[in-house]
């Protein structure tokens, strides 16, 4: 690692910093220390996340989902360096306005992305706006794998998208369900009409577990 | 309406049954709670129910005498619709319907959930704050959003306050739940050294506790230490809701933490809160622990937040809510 470090957001988890890495511009993500933590249990859990997270890249990029380049890990140092992604997070394209068809296409691809990680057996954990970046020659990249776990469970690939659902919610509340429409739609392209169904009904009965209840309402 | 408007709030959602009276100034003119303790176990919602009956009118009057009000002073009585235990709601909704009919005043449905957000702003000062609702029955991150409070972060299976006592119970350390003012957990959690594995689930910015309880209770039948498995089922439980409510704190940008419900009330919990809002620069709220707990009088502040912006509903379509979700409430009090 050579040049400038420049510190270019703070996470919730994570510093990221804009460096050079042997000419490859690069994010360095350093999980940090959390003092509300006991040490222990602190430093075990960025260890883990940290490991996890190079592997789930790696993993989803070989499932044909574009993450960035994995190009170095430090376990002890819970720090990974991650090719860097020049382009606009999802979240803030959406917010500055967009036509409708491209909000159509983009999350209709999200839905066959999302395909691609579950027929690999891999879910991501986090899904949100915020986790997706659309690249400058429109490649559409998914991030942020700390969360992301090996599974084909049909539980665990419902937790998914319901995760999508509720951050489509909360983040932008105008489009949410226009918006997940088009993510299964992209979805069932992947992993077929049967298992999609399968999928969306699990997500209902995750919505009906007792917290969340339009649906549980209709159902009496 | 009258000059200075006066509702009664009536809350009966899980084990109390509470009256409360305030004016639009934000004054409490009265608050009077009746508490179902169970003897053994869980609250029984029937029993609960059934005790709310037996101390209704007593705790009402007592409340109007305490205000020194008669009904007749009484602009609006607002009632808690849900969330909460059927046979509860169900018990304090008559009795507001019966109120609001029989003296002809209008009818406030009002969220619990909700309540609680709002009687810690007006007692705390917090203004538009990320809050960290936690208790019983609830496990909540919310903060408001485009005319709704919208959830950041919920539980997908058990609420933080049901897992600390239900490990409790069926570890055989309590009742008393509360020990030199700690939850039991952490009471023998501060005497724990060692940080066992137990599983740790954050799913996006929601949280799960019934595999940590399950796998908790596990390790001590396998006879691992009391304190050592509380402090790793508690560092597990509280860390999981603080990373959430942060994840929340970075995506909202909001400046304050607004703590509610009878969990928030934990030290441990706060000071962990504390750590994390300071690296922040955000505020931390808590909202004073007897209003913590469930109350009349935070639904009857909401009622008359509601009722200001003509909120009212008749009284044959107040049905309860067992299960009123926070975000299919609207706000109309907040401003963007």
């Amino acid at each position: 690692m050579d040049g400038g470090v420049k510190l270019i957001r703070i996470g919730a988890e994570a510093y990221l910093y804009l460096i050079d890495f042997f000419g490859i511009k690069a994010i360095l993500k350093k999980r940090i220390p959390k003092d509300y933590r006991h040490p222990e249990f602190d430093i075990k859990l960025r260890r883990r996340r940290t490991i996890n997270e190079a592997r789930m890249l790696y993993y989803s990029r070989k499932a044909g989902v574009p993450t960035p380049l994995v190009l170095d890990v430090d376990v002890d140092e819970t720090y990974l360096i991650i090719e860097y992604i020049d382009g606009i997070v999802l979240r803030d394209l959406i917010n500055q306005g967009v036509n409708s068809k491209l909000l159509e296409n983009i999350f209709v691809h999200v839905g066959e992305l999302i395909g691609r990680l579950h027929s690999s057996g891999i879910v991501h954990g986090d899904l949100t706006t915020s986790n997706m970046i659309l690249q400058n020659n429109n490649t559409l990249y998914f991030i942020d794998f700390g969360l992301a776990e090996k599974s084909s469970e049909l539980e665990d690939q419902g937790v998914d998208l319901h995760l999508m659902l509720r951050s489509l919610e909360s983040t932008h509340p105008e489009i949410a369900y226009k918006a997940f429409n088009c993510v299964l739609k992209g979805y069932a392209k992947v992993m077929g009409k049967e298992h999609t169904l399968k999928v969306k009904n699990k997500v209902k009965e995750i919505r009906m577990r007792g917290r969340y209840v339009e649906e549980r309402r209709k159902r009496t | 309406m009258s000059s200075n408007i006066i509702v009664l709030g009536i809350e009966s959602t899980a084990h109390t049954f509470g009256c409360g009276i305030v004016d639009e100034k934000g004054n409490i003119l009265a608050d009077v709670r009746g508490e179902y303790t169970p003897v053994k176990g869980g609250i029984h919602p029937r029993e609960a129910s059934q005790y709310f009956t037996s101390i209704a009118h007593t705790i009402i009057r007592k409340a109007l005498s305490e205000a020194k009000v008669t009904m007749k002073n009484i602009d609006a009585i607002a009632v808690a619709l849900g969330p909460g235990l059927g046979p509860c709601l169900r018990t304090g909704a008559t009795i507001a319907r019966a109120l609001a009919s029989y003296f002809n005043k209008p009818l406030i449905p009002v969220n619990h959930a909700v309540a609680h957000i709002e009687i810690g702003k007006l007692l705390t000062g917090a203004k538009d704050p990320l809050v960290i609702y936690v208790s019983g029955g609830n496990t909540l991150i919310t903060a408001y959003a485009k005319g709704r409070y919208r959830i950041f972060g919920e539980t997908l299976d058990l609420a933080l306050g049901n897992t600390l006592d239900v490990f409790a119970r069926e570890a055989g350390i309590a009742p008393p739940y509360i020990i030199e003012g700690y939850h039991v957990v952490d009471y023998y959690a501060n005497k724990g050294k060692n940080i066992l594995d137990l599983p740790y689930i954050v799913k996006g910015q929601d949280v799960s506790f019934s595999g940590l309880l399950t796998a908790a209770l596990r390790l001590l039948r396998e006879g691992y230490p009391l304190e050592d498995v509380c402090l790793s089922f508690r560092e597990n439980a509280y860390n999981m809701v603080v990373e959430v409510a942060e994840r929340g704190l970075a995506h909202t940008g909001k400046k304050e933490i607004l703590l509610v419900g009878g969990v928030a009330a934990s030290p441990i919990l706060r000071s962990k809160v504390e750590t994390m809002a300071k690296y922040y620069n955000v505020k931390v709220y808590l909202t004073p622990p007897k209003y913590s707990l469930d109350n009349g009088v935070m639904i009857a502040w909401t009622g008359l937040l509601a009722y200001k912006h003509g909120v009212t509903i008749p009284i044959d379509e107040s049905y309860v809510k067992q299960r009123w979700r926070i975000d299919e409430v609207d706000i109309p009090w907040m401003e963007e």
